[in-house]
């Protein structure tokens, strides 16, 4: 049985394509088959932040348009077997696929992979209708800002319009150090406002901005992101795994000052 | 004793501001149909009493049990009366 799920925020940089990446490889890492779909034409990043972006004959719109077999577009990672990456393509725009074609190339993905994970566009148009048009489940990505909340909340209300009947939220970025101190939203404080189920809080951490640079994710790795994300990826498959709680590495004088500053 | 005075945090002025924002856009209603049924009331309210048009307020809100997405949007209309008989 497959699952296509969309991976969507709204707003532009809060961690879709990181999260694709990361949750992708993941699921990868666990012996399933994953089929990753950047669907950003024109803004290709996916393969950048995989490390693939030198493989790359065909794309999405080739595909579509018939130039080539989906097979041929699909892009083997380097490092794990059973991922592979359907790249977009940088020189078109977002009118060059449409959304009952999109449903077609899945249909053909869905019968080879486990997963098949769809890297959504930022905005609300037709990029937007084309990445969900042929997924079941959405990951709805924000940040604790409420720019990105915001959104996330327009995006929600979209995908419920479209018939989704699973959307689970990703806080990414979060940094307790600002909860604590009441300069950022919690977790709970957003789940509150959104009213979707989490799946996963990513603390903001350095080692996503190294990954990214070398182009290798980071799940499963000794990161506190990279931990984070690896119960994204247990929770995805519906496995349930605790709440990470942040507060390690805090210095025992900050614990203490921090009981005062809450009064 | 600085602390009891502590004005709000950033983090709750962020959250009580979303609240309310997300109240407008998800009931997504335009201002030119809310001031259509705005007149609408006042002409049919008109007809039974006397009351102040330039000061009544509509606005839809949103109440439903917490933590779920579906809520009910409920039309609140404030109409001061100036008088109860019309004659």
């Amino acid at each position: 049985m497959s699952e296509v799920i969309v991976v969507t925020s709204g707003k532009g940089g809060v961690g879709k394509t990181t999260t694709t990446a990361n949750v992708g490889t993941g699921l990868a890492k666990m012996g399933k088959k994953v089929c990753l779909i950047d669907t950003d034409i024109g803004l290709r990043n996916l393969d950048v932040v995989m490390g693939l972006e030198n493989r790359i004959v065909y794309n999405l719109v080739d595909v579509v348009e018939g130039s080539c077999r989906v097979k041929q577009a699909l892009i083997k990672d380097k490092r794990n077997p059973g991922l592979y990456l359907m790249p977009s393509a940088q020189t078109r725009d977002k009118s060059s696929v449409t959304p009952g074609q999109m449903i077609k190339v899945i249909e053909h993905l869905k019968d080879q992979f486990d997963y098949v994970i769809l890297d959504c566009p930022a905005g609300i148009e037709q990029g937007f209708q084309n990445a969900i048009a042929g997924a079941e489940r959405a990951l709805v990505v924000t940040t604790p800002e409420v720019s990105a909340i915001r959104d996330a909340d327009r995006i929600i209300g979209l995908l419920e319009a479209n018939g989704f009947k699973q959307m689970d939220l990703i806080i990414n970025r979060m940094r307790m150090d600002m909860v604590r101190r009441g300069d950022m939203m919690s977790a709970s404080d957003v789940v509150d406002i959104l009213a979707v189920p989490l799946i996963g809080v990513i603390p903001d951490d350095e080692n996503v901005v190294i990954a990214t640079n070398q182009g290798e994710p980071l799940v499963d790795g000794p990161s506190p992101a990279g931990k984070a994300y690896q119960n994204v990826v247990l929770r995805v498959q519906g496995k349930e795994v605790p709440f990470m709680n942040f507060d390690r590495g805090i210095s025992f004088w900050t614990r203490v000052t921090g009981i005062f500053h809450k009064a | 004793m600085k602390h009891f005075f502590r004005r709000k945090s950033s983090r709750e002025v962020a959250k009580d501001r979303l609240k309310i924002l997300l109240i407008s856009d998800r009931v997504n209603c335009s201002p030119e149909m809310m001031e259509l049924i705005k007149t609408d009331i006042a002409k049919v309210i008109s007809k039974y009493m006397k009351i102040d048009s330039a000061n009544m307020e509509i606005q839809i809100n949103t109440k439903g049990a917490k933590g779920t997405r579906k809520k009910n949007p409920t039309l609140y209309a404030n109409i001061p009366i100036l008088d109860l008989h019309k004659q």
